[in-house]
C-alpha cells in the first residue's frame, strides 16, 4: 500500500521499486501466476536440483580428462579419454602427421571467415572474394597439388570433412539458390521450366538417396577414367540439394517485395540485373535472413549423412571409436561429444542470424 | 522525301492511335497525345479511366499492342537496350513513392545516377544534395525512408527522379496517398519544378495546381480522350456532358479545387 502511495506521490518519474519488492512482483507474475502454475515451477526446479548437480559431477567434476588408458577413467564420472587420446583422428582424421599444418590453416581460415561476419566494416566486396576463395584455397590445402604433396581424400576424415562440406556447401548453395529462384520467376519460359523442373526433382527425392546416386551413379556417366573425388561429389549432391530449398525461401521473399519496388527500379532506368543486384535482393536477402540461416544449419547437420556413402565424417569416426575394443564401454561419452560440438555449431550459426537481424532492425528504426 | 513538320523537332512525348488491351479488356482506345518540351500537361478521369496505364506506357512500364508511342524522338517497342537509355531521361513519380527501403535518403538519390548514368561517387553526392536541399530535404539525407512522412517520401521521390536529369518528368497521382496537410509541400515543389520549364505529365485531381500549372488538361473516360482544352476553358466552358459530370463531382466533393 505505501509503495502504492508513493507511485501516486512523483507521478512523473516511472516507478521503480526496489529490486527486492520488483523481484517479488517479477516471480508472483512470471513463476507463480496460480496455483497450477506454482506447482509446474515447483517441479520443475525441483527436478532442476535433481539432476544438474548430478549432471555436472558426472560431465566436470568426476569426470577423467587426462590419463593414457580407460584404466585410468574415475569410474563415478564421465571418461573423455576416446576422445582426448584420439583428438588427432577426430580432427585430421587419417591425414599424414607431417602434412596437418595444412588441415589446421584451413579450419582457421574456414573459422575466421565466421568471425570476419560479425564486423560490420568491413569493405563487403573484401568479404565476398575472402568468401568465394575460401572453399577453392580449403580445397588447395587439403588435397594437395599446385606446389603441396597430393593427399587422397581416403585419408579425409573427421573434423576436417564437417567443416569442409559445410563452409563449401554454404558458399557455393546461396548463390545458386539465388539463380534458382531468380530462373524460376524468369520471364523466358525455358528458363522457368529448367528451374521448376529441377527444384520440384531435388525438393521431392531424400537427400539420402541423392547421395547415393551421386557415389554409385555419376560414375556411369562420366568417361570411365574420369576419378571425379568421391567428397566433391558429396559436396556438389549437398549444395544442389540445399540450394533448391533455399530457392523456394527466396522465391516467397521475391514474391512478396512490394512491386512498386521493381516498377521504380525499372523508371529509373536500373538493367535486370542490376535491378536484382542492387534493389531487390538486397531486400530480399533481408527479411530471409532467418530461414536461410535454418537451412545452413540444416546443411551443416546434414553433412552428416555422407558417412552412408563411406566418407568418414566426424560421426564415422566417433562411430568407429565407440566399436574400438579398448573404448567400447564410453558409448554415451562420445555421443555427448558429438552432441556438443553440433550444438557449439549450430548455436553459433543461430546466434549469428540473430545479431543479423538485430542490426537490420537498429538500421531501420 | 519526306520531311517532317518542324513542329515535331521539339516534341516530347508522341502518342499515336494507342491501344491496349489487359486481356480482354479494351482499356486504352485510339489515344493520341502530343507533349511539346516544356509543356505541362494533366491528365485526369473517374477511376479506372486508364490515366495510369496511359502514363505508364510513356516509359514502358505497360506494354502496348497498338499504336505509336515515341518519346524523345525514338520509338518505344520491344528494343530493350534502347528502353533502359529512354527510361533514364523519363522521371517518374508515384502515388505510393517507391523509394527503396534499404537505402538511405541520399544513397536512394546517388545509386540511379552511379549505377546508371556512370557518374562518380563524388559528384553524384553533390547533386543529390543539391536537388534534395531544393525540395527542403537536405537535413534527412541519412535518414532511411521509413522514418519519414509521406510528404517528405514524396518529395525525396521527386528528388530522386529528377538526379537522373530527366527531359520529362511523368506524376502519376503523386498526392493522393497524402494526408491534406502534406498534399501542399509537394505540390509547392512540382510547382517550382514547372516554372522551371520541365516537360511535365502529370496525372493528379489537384484541380488548383492543374488551373495554376497546366498548359493543357487532357479528361479521359474509359480508355478514351473525352476532352482535351487550356485550364480556362476546361473549367469554364467544358464540352462534353460527360466533364460537366466530373468537374461537377470533383467540386461538390470539395477535392482540393482550391
Ligand atoms: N495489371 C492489370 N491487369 C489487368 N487490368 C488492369 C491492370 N491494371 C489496370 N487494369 C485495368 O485497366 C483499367 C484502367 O486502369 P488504370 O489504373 O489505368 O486507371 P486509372 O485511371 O489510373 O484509375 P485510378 O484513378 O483508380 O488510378 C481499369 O479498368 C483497371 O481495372
Ligand atoms: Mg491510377
Amino acid at each position: 500500500m505505501t509503495a502504492m502511495n508513493q507511485v501516486l506521490a512523483v507521478p512523473l518519474t516511472p516507478p521503480r521499486l526496489p529490486w527486492v519488492q520488483r523481484a517479488v512482483a517479477w516471480s508472483r507474475s512470471q513463476l507463480f501466476p496460480s496455483v497450477g502454475h506454482s506447482l509446474l515451477t515447483l517441479s520443475v526446479i525441483a527436478l532442476l536440483c535433481w539432476c544438474v548437480p548430478a549432471a555436472l559431477n558426472w560431465l566436470v567434476f568426476d569426470a577423467t580428462f587426462v590419463g593414457d588408458s580407460a584404466k585410468d577413467c574415475n569410474p563415478a564420472g564421465a571418461c573423455w579419454l576416446p576422445i582426448t587420446q584420439r583428438w588427432n583422428l577426430f580432427v585430421y582424421g587419417f591425414y599424414p602427421q607431417a602434412e596437418q599444418w595444412r588441415v589446421t590453416v584451413s579450419l582457421v581460415l574456414a573459422g575466421s571467415a565466421f568471425v570476419l561476419l560479425f564486423f560490420k566494416r568491413l569493405d563487403r566486396r573484401l568479404l565476398l572474394a575472402y568468401l568465394a576463395l575460401l572453399p577453392i584455397v580449403m580445397w588447395w590445402l587439403l588435397k594437395g597439388g599446385a606446389g603441396l604433396p597430393e593427399v587422397s581424400s581416403t585419408k579425409f576424415a573427421g573434423m576436417l570433412v564437417t567443416v569442409f562440406l559445410g563452409t563449401a556447401g554454404m558458399i557455393f548453395a546461396l548463390p545458386l539458390g539465388i539463380l534458382l529462384a531468380l530462373g524460376r520467376r524468369s520471364k523466358l519460359p525455358v528458363i522457368r521450366m529448367l528451374c521448376v523442373l529441377y527444384i520440384e526433382l531435388v525438393r521431392s527425392v531424400p537427400v539420402i538417396s541423392l547421395l547415393f546416386m551421386a557415389s554409385l551413379m555419376i560414375q556411369l556417366f562420366l568417361p570411365p577414367d574420369s576419378a571425379f573425388d568421391i567428397l566433391l561429389r558429396v559436396q556438389l549432391v549437398l549444395i544442389l540439394f540445399t540450394a533448391a530449398y533455399m530457392a523456394e525461401t527466396l522465391r516467397g521473399g521475391l514474391q512478396n517485395l512490394p512491386k512498386g519496388q521493381y516498377e521504380a527500379a525499372m523508371a529509373l532506368g536500373f538493367g535486370y540485373w542490376k535491378t536484382m543486384g542492387q534493389i531487390i535482393l538486397p531486400q530480399v536477402l533481408k527479411q530471409s535472413i532467418a530461414p536461410l540461416l535454418t537451412q545452413f544449419i540444416g546443411l551443416f547437420k546434414e553433412t552428416t549423412l555422407v558417412m552412408i556413402v563411406g566418407v568418414l565424417d566426424i560421426v564415422g569416426i566417433a562411430m568407429s571409436t565407440a566399436v574400438a575394443p579398448e573404448w567400447v564401454e564410453y558409448g554415451h561419452e562420445i555421443y555427448i561429444f558429438l552432441a556438443i560440438y553440433f550444438f557449439v555449431i549450430c548455436f553459433a550459426l543461430s546466434r549469428y542470424a540473430r545479431h543479423l537481424e538485430q542490426r537490420m532492425e537498429q538500421s531501420r528504426s | 522525301m519526306i520531311i517532317k513538320p518542324k513542329a515535331d523537332a521539339d516534341l516530347m512525348v508522341r502518342i499515336e492511335q494507342l491501344n491496349k488491351w489487359f486481356g480482354n479488356a479494351h482499356v486504352l482506345k485510339n489515344i493520341s497525345l502530343n507533349v511539346k518540351a516544356g509543356e505541362k500537361v494533366v491528365i485526369c478521369g473517374p477511376s479506372g479511366s486508364g490515366k495510369s496505364t496511359l502514363i505508364r506506357c510513356i516509359n514502358q512500364l505497360e506494354q502496348h499492342q497498338q499504336g505509336v508511342v515515341e518519346v524523345l524522338g525514338e520509338e518505344l517497342n520491344g528494343n530493350l537496350k534502347g528502353l533502359e537509355r529512354i527510361r533514364r531521361q523519363v522521371g517518374m513519380c508515384f502515388q505510393h513513392f517507391n523509394l527503396f527501403p534499404h537505402l538511405t535518403v541520399l544513397k536512394n538519390c546517388t545509386l540511379p545516377q552511379t549505377s546508371n548514368l556512370g557518374v562518380p561517387e563524388a559528384e553524384a553526392i553533390e547533386r543529390a544534395l543539391g536537388l534534395l536541399d531544393k525540395v527542403k530535404m537536405r537535413d534527412h539525407a541519412n535518414k532511411f525512408p521509413s522514418q519519414l512522412s509521406g510528404g517528405q517520401q514524396q518529395r525525396i521521390a521527386i528528388a530522386r527522379a529528377l538526379c537522373m536529369q530527366p527531359k520529362v518528368m511523368l506524376f502519376d497521382e503523386p498526392t493522393s496517398a497524402l494526408d491534406p496537410e502534406m498534399i501542399a509541400e509537394v505540390l509547392e515543389v512540382m510547382t517550382s519544378l514547372a516554372q522551371e520549364g520541365m516537360t511535365m505529365i502529370c496525372v493528379t485531381h489537384e484541380m488548383g495546381f492543374a488551373r495554376k500549372v497546366a498548359d493543357r488538361i487532357v479528361f479521359m473516360d474509359q480508355g478514351e480522350i473525352v476532352e482535351e482544352a487550356p485550364p480556362e476553358r476546361f473549367f469554364s466552358a467544358p464540352e462534353s456532358p460527360r466533364t460537366q459530370r466530373f468537374l461537377s463531382q470533383i467540386i461538390n466533393h470539395g477535392v482540393h479545387a482550391q
